[in-house]
């Protein structure tokens, strides 16, 4: 499993991320999924939904940001094919509370952001019976 | 019959189908007809408790069945509901 990331939109996943600083930031990966690969072709930025005083905590899109995710996908005829956030302050694991709040298939891109700029990014899928997350290798494309 | 759209993520448990058609009366009864067609769905929509999951929203023509009457907003022939995630997660 690895999911490719060209370098030019993972600079502007990090730039959105490192924003949000202390907060958590949150965004969508649209792009497609051929088998066990997933190629980034596109990613969205939205605000984080969650009450202000929990966002360094925690992050919300709601059902409306979804659907205004899935549109632009449709648009460009791609998917969304997961989901990244970043966890301030602290490592690119995802929490029981990411767990509970997941579903299969997507990835889930963390990147652990300090106030010095964002460090590790590590993705993962919701295995089929929820009980864990598995790695999957995120490849950043130099040059793209 | 009505009509239920399921968000790519769940497509898996569908056989690759982005529509199901389902019996019932209610979006409750669609809901359990879908989930008796496609069993591995439910561990996704639904808890431990039996209640759906929080990230799970149900539109019935653009409106968030929770704005309406829930589970037992009744449903027509020709409804079409669609299943939307929210997403959610963070530290801790």
């Amino acid at each position: 499993m690895a999911l490719q990331i060209p370098e030019r939109i993972y600079a502007q996943i990090a730039a959105h991320l490192e924003a949000a600083f202390p907060n958590e930031g949150v965004g969508l990966l649209l792009g497609e999924a051929n088998g066990s690969h997933r190629n980034v072709r596109m990613m969205l930025t939205f605000e984080n939904r969650f009450s202000p005083d929990e966002q360094h905590h925690r992050y919300l899109l709601t059902a409306a940001d979804m659907r205004a995710g899935e549109n632009a996908a449709e648009k460009h005829a791609l998917d969304v094919i997961g989901v990244f956030h970043s966890h301030p302050d602290h490592p690119a694991r995802p929490s029981d509370y990411d767990r509970e709040q997941a579903l299969p298939w997507w990835s889930y891109l963390i990147v652990s952001v300090h106030e010095t700029g964002a460090g590790a990014a590590r993705s993962w899928l919701l295995v089929d019976d929820r009980a864990r997350f598995k790695e999957e290798r995120v490849h950043i494309q130099a040059g793209h | 019959m009505a009509t239920i759209r399921i968000p790519t993520p769940l497509r898996a448990y569908t056989g690759g189908e982005a529509e199901i058609t389902v019996s019932g009366d209610t979006v409750g009864a669609a809901l359990q007809d879908l989930t008796a067609q496609h069993e591995q769905l439910r561990q996704h929509l639904y808890s431990e408790k039996g209640e759906l999951r929080a990230f799970v929203n149900v539109f019935l023509a653009g409106d968030d069945v929770r704005h309406l009457k829930g589970e037992d907003t009744p449903l027509q022939a020709d409804s079409r509901l669609r299943i939307v995630p929210s997403v959610a997660g963070g530290i801790r």
